[in-house]
């Protein structure tokens, strides 16, 4: 059956079989890779995209059920060659050793963060606690979610100095 | 590779049209929520549907409301919603307790309650959780509505007692006033199935027990309910010996069996302790909001 599916802001129409997994039409039909595809039983978060807005296992959505829907994945991360603040912290903070995990657990806290801009380490891990990492750089990931935390407060109490600077 | 056989989709637009595609498609057919149990299951060819009716467009299914004297909640609500409902919380603190403890936040974003009571899984946390509240499951089928108490909903493992061509709707979990509730849950590792978890609900009247629910699941005692342990503590005043007799009781009534999980005195033993941890909760809970 065809399908339209908007990804990363981008409609992509492909004509799928209704047993397509949509990790597999990520990875596969439209050729982003940067989700990754782990245990295949909704065990191991690797897989993690959003579905309008939320982040879902998408080793066990059906491509078709995000027929009309958006998805984002960790390709739409970053605004052009601006990373996004939890990329920059997972680089600043050594949030990743091999990387098989780092593209969901990103998805994840960017989600976490657009909810609870000021996380506790307790709340990162909790969000993120469906999300496994074999190299087990935790310490490191929460580190680096809350570097993203830390970075964009900051942000934010300078962004209406600017604001007043340019009106001036 | 895990892909599930081949198999028709169809996509529901309103409830009518959901039971519609069912009548349509007849009893080979299953309808797919979340699909976090389903899909696993087709993944290993367990569940073979020949057509999936996908019902997550439906938000008329979605939602949690107050509607007269009951706490409604839509079928299609995800775990996440119902973990993270005020209203919920106020009324019934039982299912933030159930909630934190079911799967991860990733999963609870996708699965869906009325998913999980459906797929009627023995060691599902929701259903003890249900059955202690003593809700009620709302049932639609083109004939009309019927309403099933969530202790006669399950007829057995993976069985429910919602026939090919109806759909849950809506669980309706009664409120009384003066009760606590809280949900107990031994897990091997975080995120897994109960090694054995207890559900309880507890209204209080002068230190008496004026009325009480408990819940059990993982362990096998029928319709995730702990009748006997129930019926003891009923009217009785509120003791440490008589929290610690209704687990004896509950312990005794229920039917474990031994796996990777613990063998049978172990699921026994946690039965009876759990069923006293969540008693003293609900109850604590209870007597705070009296105060």
């Amino acid at each position: 059956m065809q399908i339209t599916v908007n990804v990363n802001g981008q409609d992509y129409t492909r004509e799928v079989s209704a047993r397509l997994l949509l990790v597999h039409f990520l990875r596969d039909e439209i050729g982003l890779t940067g989700t990754h595809w782990g245990c295949d039983t909704s065990n191991c978060g690797v897989c993690t995209v959003w579905l309008d807005e939320v982040p879902v296992k998408s080793c066990t959505v059906l491509a078709v059920m995000a027929d009309g829907h958006r998805v984002r994945t960790v390709e739409g991360l970053a605004d052009g060659d601006q990373l996004d603040p939890v990329q920059q912290g997972f680089i600043q903070c050594h949030g990743l050793q091999c990387g098989f995990c780092t593209p969901g657990m990103m998805l994840t806290a960017r989600a976490l963060l657009n909810r609870e801009p000021d996380p506790s380490e307790e709340r990162i891990r909790e969000a993120i606690s469906g999300q496994i990492c074999r190299c087990t750089g935790y310490e490191n990931i929460v580190k680096a979610v809350r570097w993203a935390a830390e970075h964009e407060a900051a942000a934010r109490t300078t962004e209406p100095r600017t604001t007043e600077e340019a009106t001036v | 590779m895990q892909v599930p056989a081949h198999f028709e989709y169809e996509r529901a637009t309103s409830v009518d049209h959901a039971l519609a595609l069912l009548a349509q498609w007849g009893p080979e057919a299953r309808i797919v929520a979340g699909g976090h149990s389903l899909i696993p299951m087709m993944k290993l060819r367990i569940a073979r549907p020949e057509a999936l009716i996908d019902i997550n467009e439906l938000a008329e299914l979605s939602y949690l409301r107050i509607d007269g004297d009951a706490l409604s909640i839509g079928a299609l609500t995800r775990h996440t919603q119902l973990l993270e409902s005020e209203l919920a919380a106020e009324h019934y603190p039982i299912f933030r307790d159930a909630e934190r403890v079911i799967a991860d936040p990733v999963v609870r974003n996708r699965g869906t309650i009325g998913g999980s009571l459906c797929q009627a899984d023995p060691s599902e946390d929701l259903s003890a959780a249900f059955s202690a509240v003593d809700a009620i499951a709302v049932i639609r089928g083109q004939g009309g509505t019927r309403q099933v108490p969530v202790r006669d909903f399950h007829v057995g493992p993976y069985e429910t007692v919602v026939e090919p061509g109806e759909l849950l709707t809506e669980i309706r979990v009664p409120i009384k006033p003066g009760g606590g509730s809280a949900y107990e849950k031994v897990e091997r590792r975080v995120g897994d199935w109960a090694v054995a978890a207890a559900g309880a609900a507890v209204w209080l009247s002068g230190g008496v027990v004026a009325d009480v629910g408990i819940g059990l699941t993982a362990v096998g005692a029928e319709h995730f309910h702990a009748a006997q342990a129930e019926e003891f503590l009923r009217g009785k005043e509120l003791s440490d010996a008589n929290l610690a007799e209704a687990g004896q009781i509950a312990g005794q009534n229920c039917h474990p069996t031994a796996d990777q999980r613990g063998p049978v005195d172990y699921k026994r033993h946690l039965a009876q302790e759990l069923t006293v941890r969540a008693l003293r909760r609900a109850a604590a809970r209870a007597a705070g909001r009296a105060s």
